[in-house]
């Protein structure tokens, strides 16, 4: 009787704890793993004018099932020289910013990590306070600073530094200002939270052992924060690859960007096959980012 | 007696400056929300024109309200969803699934949007067409998509908590016979309620401010706050985005502070009952 009834019970929680892992595995499967079959297989399928704008992968008929595998958008994206300026200057956008973000942002972690403990936490929110507003309004923000009529070259022209405005709106530059302001304090977090981990003691043993502050920064400090600048390099660079807003206010023709191209794709030339076959490869570019990213922060997650 | 000034070091010095760098920018965009002149760039006196004829744009007055309702569901069911994953993950050991679980928990944070908003989409389309839902998009769709991303955001706050959590209260709950839904309940929600709320209005932020998504799996019938000022913004800078841009600063700024407060005094009040323990 007692040993049946505790099996039942036993039973019964796994029934529950099953429920309880489904709801969110399921939620997800389908809202986020399923939709990405979807755009291979979209991303597979010839362009038509239809609602939806594509055409079936499968037909059946005549007692066959024809199978339509269609590699032309991907061969097209090779073709054409644009998608492949596109991807490279994404990729290269992305790095240059990341690499500024970094050395903005690892000075600033440091700092607050070292500051007096009631000073930790309110830095800890100016650092945090403006990605809580607006992320389009910190990017709008910048039009009006960089523009040729703009703050900076008004005031460069007032004080007589310049004779003509310097173009700054519309490049590279403003792209990259744009990104490094919107994703640094992304950068700041991990990094602050790596920081105050690490052990005075250990800073402490390296100046008794008669290291000097530089060199106990390279050799303690800094591949203790690896984890930290790892997490806040990805946190920036994967979706800076894909940016599509702030190439779209700040760049210009010459800053090409994939997200912005996808985009144009999707909405402007109704060309659903060709959008999906650029997502497909911009993850396929993304996959080693977000696998390391994925194991960082899995490690988090589970301790 | 010499006053010995320590220089400031390098790193307290861009602290500083990446904090001005940080703030300069909204700085400005608050000046000039109260500038008299439609130029943006030119100061022409004191004048609050902006706000009024901010208040009485209708389409940036129902976006506002189509905004906020989402951000609320998106953000209430995100928190829920989000929970369960992170008690899930720092709970359950291993399980069948927890690899694909992890992963999906924690792409969404780097994924990019375009890919995210395109993705999604071609589901709701392929829904439609097979089951006839969803027959067309709008909030109910951009409440799904928000929600997705927004559970991730919260799943790693609240995981963070839930390992702090000193699991021996839980633990002896469940030996004096407590069932594990009651011991979630009564036991381990309260502790983490800070958490929960932390996870809340992250994700409120998030679904208020998300741009890419939202226009992508939305139909004709929403547009949200952002999706307007997008299509204004486009056209280059306008004086009553300004104002918009100094009221929102303004409010997330209160709900910071206020934030801060109620952290300083928990903190406060801890170090009270600490030391009244210490003198018993």
């Amino acid at each position: 009787m007692m040993p049946s009834r505790i099996a039942g019970f036993v039973k019964r929680m796994q029934l529950g704890k099953r429920a309880v892992i489904a709801f969110p595995l399921v939620w997800l499967t389908l809202f986020f793993l399923l939709p990405f079959a979807l755009v291979l297989k979209i991303s597979l399928s010839e362009s038509a004018i239809a609602i939806p704008p594509y055409g079936p992968l499968m037909e059946y008929a005549d007692q066959t099932l024809h199978v339509f595998l269609n590699l032309g958008n991907y061969l097209f994206l090779l073709s054409d020289s644009l998608y492949v300026a596109a991807y490279w200057g994404s990729i290269k956008t992305a790095f240059i910013s990341t690499t500024v973000c970094l050395l903005i942002g690892y000075p600033m972690a440091y700092a607050m990590a070292q500051a007096p403990g009631r000073w930790q936490l309110i830095l800890l929110l100016l650092v945090m306070l403006p990605s809580w507003t607006s992320f389009l309004i910190r990017i709008y923000a910048w039009m009006g600073i960089l523009s040729n009529s703009g703050l900076i070259n008004n005031l460069l022209i007032g004080v007589g530094l310049i004779e003509s405005p310097l173009r700054m709106m519309n490049t590279q530059f403003a792209v990259v200002i744009g990104i490094v302001y919107a994703y640094l304090p992304f950068m700041v977090l991990p990094l602050y939270a790596h920081l105050t981990r690490l052990d005075n003691a250990l800073l402490e043993a390296a100046s008794d052992l008669g290291s000097r502050k530089f060199n106990t920064f390279l050799k303690v400090t800094l591949p203790l924060s690896m984890g930290g600048i790892m997490a806040g390099s990805m946190l920036v660079f994967i979706p800076a690859v894909g940016e599509f807003v702030i190439p779209e206010l700040l760049g210009g023709p010459n800053t090409l960007m994939i997200g912005k191209v996808l985009w144009e794709e999707f909405f402007l030339n109704r060309d659903w096959p060709v959008a999906s076959a650029l997502a497909m490869v911009m993850l396929l570019l993304l996959l080693i980012p977000i696998v390391w990213f994925h194991r960082y922060q899995s490690r988090e997650l589970e301790e | 007696m010499s006053r010995v000034r320590r220089r400031p070091s390098f790193t307290t010095v861009m602290l500083v400056v990446g904090l001005l760098f940080l703030y300069l920018p909204m700085v400005v965009l608050v000046v000039y929300s109260f500038n008299a002149s439609r130029l943006v760039t030119v100061w022409a006196g004191f004048s609050t024109q902006w706000y009024a004829e901010l208040f009485r744009d209708r389409q940036i007055l129902s976006a506002v309200w189509t905004s906020l309702k989402i951000a609320f569901f998106s953000a209430s069911m995100a928190v829920c969803l989000g929970t369960v994953a992170a008690f899930v993950m720092t709970r359950y050991g291993n399980f069948r699934g927890k690899t694909a679980l992890s992963s999906m928990v924690t792409a969404p944070l780097v994924m990019p949007e375009v890919i995210t908003g395109l993705s999604l989409l071609l589901l709701f389309v392929q829904m439609a067409q097979l089951i006839g839902w969803p027959a067309d998009r709008g909030m109910a769709t951009i409440w799904i998509a928000h929600t997705t991303f927004c559970s991730a955001y919260v799943a790693v706050v609240v995981a963070a908590r839930l390992r702090e959590v000193d699991r021996s209260i839980e633990e002896a709950a469940m030996d004096l016979g407590s069932p594990p839904v009651k011991t979630f309940f009564f036991v381990t929600l309260p502790v983490i309620t800070p958490a929960l709320a932390a996870g809340w209005l992250l994700a409120f932020t998030l679904s208020l401010d998300d741009l890419v998504i939202a226009s992508f799996v939305s139909g004709p019938g929403a547009n949200t706050l952002p999706m307007v000022v997008f299509s204004s913004v486009r056209m280059g800078v306008s004086p009553t985005i300004n104002a918009l841009a100094t009221l929102i600063i303004l409010a997330v700024s209160l709900a910071t502070l206020l934030a801060w407060y109620l952290m300083r005094r928990g903190e406060a009040k801890r170090q009270m009952l600490l030391q009244q323990t210490d003198s018993a």
